[in-house]
């Protein structure tokens, strides 16, 4: 299934996905503008498809954040002359004047029913995300000003024709169909543009806003372009927009975590990653707790693995267990218990997701079920 | 009358009311009361996300529902509201969101208002310098309860805090939790319903004076939890009144404050240089004030415990203050029985209950703690040999300690 799924991806997107239209950029470095269309960066175009502005470039992750299973478009933007600087370990840092972007969707069938389905192969179509496939949620812009980045959230309006600032963010009222036909109920959140930030600042002593995707271990992998297959530290390395980036070096990889062939650790360790590391870090606004789950982060021992590790202020969080990973024992540990949850005093992450992500906590379990030893007390 | 008893009778009438067979004459607070405020909700997180440093945001009296958390990140902002009883943030329609108003900014202050019913964290401040919380009451009004949210008022990783004249009721873990801060002053404040009434926790030079914890599980807790960058140390404790913190423990087991024995005064667990004096400390059953290590909140690992964790307190001095009854209904097994056997069945453990736990390397003199506290004795329970023998020797505890430096912001 997993191998149908990327060839599919492939195949639809080479073909003609996200070619970009004639629409130029606009990069506002003072004020906001109300319309997502304002920017010139995703715009719903007359083929009936959400197109990309020129000089767009689209991007994936090898492992995203789970977000309510929604599927995402995301997109960068230099301006044309500039570049972003390669570096290792954290996001490429892009010039002022860089905009990216990240469309939340979800597949429709042709009743208009909402799907929560993995496959994307239909979500594309002409030149861009095919309207009569998908219902568009949100749209996140990161701009990086002057004084930095901000992070502005927009929502898709009924009739699929723009999105509209909302700083406050929103509610919205889904249902999707599960694989199973069985329905899902809930309310989608759209954070406000404080909580944008409360995963951005990624540091949280400085505060600054930072991107979070497109650094080398999440973006290093294929990417099935119009013109075709590349690497997408190359392709932008070769568009121009990337400088510093030596092909013939290794550079940092994070495992697909859907991918069967992965070894196991490597899998939950993106999945961690990606979906706790932005808070779960030594800057981050998670220090509080102690536990780490950022890479590429040091070798993590003495409990801020989360090993054997008795939390801090997990209040109800526990769930009356008593260590954060419980070796071999899955459903005794409390980093289990809040992936497992919905109930926004417990769950993990805090924010993006009203649902839990059943195929991440089987992976996270699966994980901590291989491990061997035991949490002796003592004293 | 406690406050919470004084808001029910106020909305008694309302409700006497509406019962009586009128229901279009339903008073307008009782219907907003049902409703989340959508318009306000935004309007005020607007204000939030607009504020520019040295505005002052005021919230009018009235009663204001919220379905997802507010937030803050400017520096420089003060909240302010009409009285704790008069402006009240109700989360009870929470939908998203780990507490009620999450703030991460410097120089911020909060006053006189009331968030109440928040599914996670009533107020929380994560890193800033300058935080005053003032007069803001935290409170789960259905009382305690597993499911209330953690903390009430929860400045982490601050630097000149001070939280002064607030209420919290009803945490399921703290009502009050300062952590891994620095430069505190909690004073005036009352915590009642709680499981730990008001909580240090690996902080550095804090006073807390002249607040009411009662009928909490523990009233005041001084304690270093392990794997965090900062140590905790140097808190004075003094002119409080701590009495009948007898509450069931209702937190989630695995939670810290799960471990603390109802009837539990002052604990303090693994912290070093603690003053405790001049409190009036009465009824609390199971101890009035309890010293422990780290080893007795049973969650010491080797996997998971940075080596360099101190479990042991030291350097506690505990002087001068009014003890009056307590001990004579302890909330533990061991306690229980150990009771019996030495102090009878009408007897009391002592004022103060030591877990016993030394550390082996340091110095036979090192001071570990000191009393001098008229006739209050010292129980050593010999946490580490599993309470085979208590000792009633007061010989170790006959020192001093200079007096901890007054906090000044």
């Amino acid at each position: 299934m997993n191998q149908k799924w990327f060839l599919g991806f492939g195949v639809l997107l080479t073909l003609a996905a996200c070619a970009p239209t004639e629409q130029s950029v606009s990069v506002f470095l003072e004020e906001n503008p109300e319309n997502l269309s304002d920017w010139g960066v995703v715009v719903v175009a007359k083929s009936g498809s959400l197109a990309l502005g020129q000089h767009v470039v689209p991007y994936d992750l090898n492992t995203p954040l789970f977000t309510d299973a929604a599927h995402k478009l995301r997109t960068l933007y230099v301006p044309p002359g500039r570049f972003a600087n390669y570096r290792t370990s954290q996001a490429l840092d892009f010039p002022v004047g860089s905009v990216l972007s990240k469309t939340f969707f979800y597949p429709k069938d042709d009743a208009g029913q909402l799907l929560n389905t993995k496959y994307t192969g239909d979500d594309f179509a002409g030149e861009g995300l095919n309207l009569a496939k998908v219902r568009l949620i949100e749209t996140r812009v990161l701009v990086h000003r002057e004084a930095g980045w901000v992070a502005l959230p927009y929502i898709w309006n009924e009739a699929q024709t723009d999105a509209v600032l909302e700083r406050t963010g929103g509610v919205q009222s889904l249902t999707l169909q599960l694989p199973d036909g069985d329905q899902q109920s809930f309310a989608y959140v759209v954070p406000n543009a404080n909580q944008c930030a409360g995963c951005h600042a990624v540091n949280a002593t400085t505060k600054q806003i930072a991107p979070i995707g497109p650094a080398p271990r999440h973006l290093n992998k294929v990417y099935p372009y119009v013109d075709g297959e590349q690497n997408q530290l190359a392709h932008l390395s070769d568009l121009g927009i990337l400088d510093g980036f030596n092909p013939a070096e290794q550079h940092p990889r994070n495992a697909n975590w859907q991918d069967e062939r992965a070894l196991l650790e490597g899998r939950a360790a993106a999945y961690l990653d990606i979906n706790c590391g932005h808070c779960h870090n030594p800057h981050g606004a998670a220090d509080t707790s102690a536990l780490y789950l950022d890479l590429p982060g040091d070798d993590y021992t003495g409990g801020n693995s989360g090993l054997c590790k008795p939390p801090v202020a997990a209040g109800q969080g526990t769930g009356g267990r008593k260590f954060d990973i419980v070796p071999g024992q899955a459903e005794a540990s409390i980093l289990w218990y809040r992936m497992n949850s919905t109930n926004p005093a417990v769950m993990m992450p805090e924010l993006g997701r009203s649902t839990i992500d059943h195929e991440g906590v089987a992976l996270i379990a699966n994980w901590i079920n291989a491990m061997s030893g035991e949490c002796k007390i003592e004293g | 009358m406690n406050l919470h008893q004084i808001f029910i009778a106020l909305t008694l009438p309302a409700a006497l009311l509406a019962s009586c067979g009128e229901p279009t004459q339903k008073s307008a607070s009782q219907s907003e009361m049902g409703q989340v405020n959508l318009a306000y909700q935004k309007q005020l997180q607007l204000q939030l996300l607009d504020a520019k440093p040295g505005d002052i945001i005021t919230i009018p009296e009235g009663f204001f529902s919220f379905d997802r958390s507010l937030s803050l990140t400017v520096d420089g902002v003060t909240i302010r509201g009409a009285g704790h009883d008069k402006t009240i943030l109700s989360f009870k329609n929470q939908i998203a969101g780990a507490e009620g108003l999450l703030v991460t900014a410097n120089d911020f202050t909060i006053e006189h208002l009331a968030i109440e019913d928040t599914i996670g964290d009533a107020l929380k401040v994560n890193e800033g310098n300058n935080i005053v919380i003032r007069g803001v009451r935290t409170e789960w009004t259905n009382g305690p309860d597993k499911d209330n949210g953690a903390y009430g008022i929860y400045p982490v990783q601050t630097t000149n805090v001070l939280v002064e004249d607030c209420i919290a009721i009803g945490a399921s873990d703290a009502g009050i939790y300062i952590g891994q801060s620095r430069n505190i002053i909690m004073r005036r404040n009352r915590a009642e319903y709680n499981v730990a009434g008001l909580e240090v926790e690996n902080s550095i030079n804090a006073d807390v004076y002249e607040n009411v914890a009662t009928n909490n599980t523990g009233g005041i807790l001084v304690f270093n939890l392990p794997n965090l960058e900062q140590r905790g140390y140097q808190t004075r404790v003094h002119h409080n009144q701590v009495f009948e913190n007898n509450l069931k423990n209702f937190a989630h087991k695995g939670a810290i404050v799960a471990s603390v024995p109802a009837g539990t005064g002052i604990i303090i667990s693994a912290n070093d240089q603690v003053e405790i004096f001049e409190n009036v400390i009465k009824n609390n059953k199971t101890s009035n004030v309890v010293v422990s290590s780290y080893f007795s909140i049973g969650s010491m690992t080797e996997a998971g415990i940075k080596e360099s964790f101190d479990p042991y307190p030291e350097e506690i001095y505990i002087h001068d203050n009014i003890f009056e009854g307590g001990g004579n209904s302890p909330d533990m097994l061991e306690m229980k029985a150990l009771r019996i056997a030495m102090f009878g069945l009408k007897g009391r453990l002592p004022d103060i209950l030591w877990d016993g736990f030394a550390n082996p390397e340091l110095p036979a003199d090192t001071k570990r703690l000191c009393v001098q506290n008229g006739a209050a004795e010292v129980i050593n329970i010999d946490g580490p040999n599993g309470n085979k023998s208590p000792s009633m020797d007061q010989s170790a505890y006959d020192c001093t300690l200079p007096p901890l430096p007054e906090v000044t912001l």
